[in-house]
C-alpha cells in the first residue's frame, strides 16, 4: 500500500464513530446512466407509465445503485477500495425518483464493530430517503491492515 | 417456483474482461469518487495491477448468471414479480481492470413465505487462473398472488 492511502487506524476506532457522511441527489439522470453501466435496463427505472402500471409511487431508483452509492463515503474514508472484504444489504424501501426535483439521499457511516488485533471492523450504513432508511442490514467489513 | 432448483448448479459462464473504460464508466455511474477507480496511476501507486474496480461492480458479472437462472426452463420463476430483497458481495480480493473472470451460480435456498417465495442464488466469481475473486449472492422475491 502506498502513503497516499494508509488505513485509518483500527485501535482509534470507537463503536458508534461516525466515520462519514454524505447527502447525494439521484436524478432521473442518474438512472439512465446507472442503466447503461450495469445493464439493468428494467423500465420501471426509467419510464412512469411502466411504474405506475406495477403500482409503484413513480420511477424508482436501482437498488443495485443505492447500495453502489451508499459504500463510496466508506471507500474515501478507507483511503483505497480493495480495503473492502464484504458488504451486504437487505432492500427494504423504494427510493422514488421525482423528474424535476430528483431524490435526496442521505449517508451515515457508523462503526459497528472494532477488532483491534486482527484490525478489521464492521461499518454499518444509515442510507435514508424522505425521512425514512431505504436499506436494512447494511454492514461493510473492511480491513485496516 | 420449482423447489427442485435447490441445490441447482448452473454451467459456468463464458469469461468476462474487465475493461478500464467499463470500470471508470460504472465508478461514475455510482458516483465513485476516489481516484484507484478512475487514474492508473494512482491505482499503481497504491499497489494494484491497474484500475480497482468499484465494491459493487461484480453485479454486472453476476446479473449473467441470473439471467441463466431465470431462463431455465422449469424454474417457474415469472420476472415481472421479482424483487430484489437482499444483496452481499463477499471478497477474497478486488476487481481490477484486465481481470478475465468466470461466474457460476448456485441455487443455496428456496422459501415460501405465504403466497411469495425466495430464492438464494451463491454466484461464485473466479479469475483466469481459476481462483476465488468474489461471491456475489442475491436474494430475489417472487411476489405471488395475495
Amino acid at each position: 500500500m502506498s502513503t497516499a492511502a494508509s488505513a485509518p487506524p483500527a485501535a482509534e476506532l470507537t463503536v458508534g464513530d461516525v466515520v462519514a457522511e454524505r447527502q447525494v441527489t439521484f436524478t432521473r439522470d442518474t438512472l439512465v446512466r446507472y442503466a447503461g453501466a450495469s445493464g439493468d435496463f428494467n423500465p420501471i427505472h426509467y419510464r412512469d407509465d411502466v411504474a405506475a402500471s406495477v403500482d409503484l409511487p413513480g420511477v424508482i431508483a436501482h437498488g443495485m445503485l443505492t447500495m453502489g452509492v451508499a459504500v463510496q463515503p466508506v471507500v474515501d474514508w478507507l483511503g483505497d477500495p480493495a480495503r473492502v472484504t464484504d458488504y451486504q444489504v437487505k432492500f427494504t424501501r423504494p427510493v422514488v425518483v421525482d423528474p424535476q426535483s430528483g431524490a435526496d439521499v442521505t449517508i451515515a457511516a457508523k462503526v459497528g464493530a472494532v477488532d483491534v488485533e486482527a484490525q478489521t471492523a464492521r461499518i454499518d450504513l444509515t442510507v435514508s430517503f424522505d425521512s425514512a432508511t431505504v436499506l436494512g442490514k447494511a454492514q461493510v467489513a473492511v480491513d485496516l491492515r | 417456483m420449482n423447489p427442485e432448483l435447490q441445490g441447482r448448479t448452473l454451467p459456468p459462464t463464458d469469461p468476462y474482461l474487465v475493461g478500464r473504460e467499463k470500470v471508470r464508466e460504472f465508478a461514475h455511474a455510482v458516483l465513485a469518487t476516489n481516484d484507484i477507480h478512475l487514474d492508473v496511476d494512482a491505482a499503481r501507486a497504491a499497489g494494484h495491477a491497474d484500475l480497482v474496480a468499484p465494491t459493487t461492480f461484480p453485479v454486472v458479472v453476476q446479473e449473467k448468471t441470473l439471467a441463466q437462472l431465470l431462463a431455465e426452463p422449469d424454474a417457474g420463476i415469472d420476472f415481472s414479480r421479482v424483487v430484489h430483497g437482499n444483496q452481499r458481495f463477499t471478497y477474497t480480493r478486488a476487481v481490477v481492470a484486465g481481470d478475465e473472470l468466470t461466474a457460476q451460480l448456485t441455487v443455496s435456498s428456496i422459501k415460501t413465505l405465504g403466497p411469495h417465495s425466495m430464492v438464494t442464488a451463491d454466484t461464485v466469481i473466479t479469475d483466469a487462473s481459476g481462483d476465488h475473486v468474489v461471491t456475489a449472492i442475491s436474494t430475489l422475491v417472487v411476489r405471488g398472488d395475495e
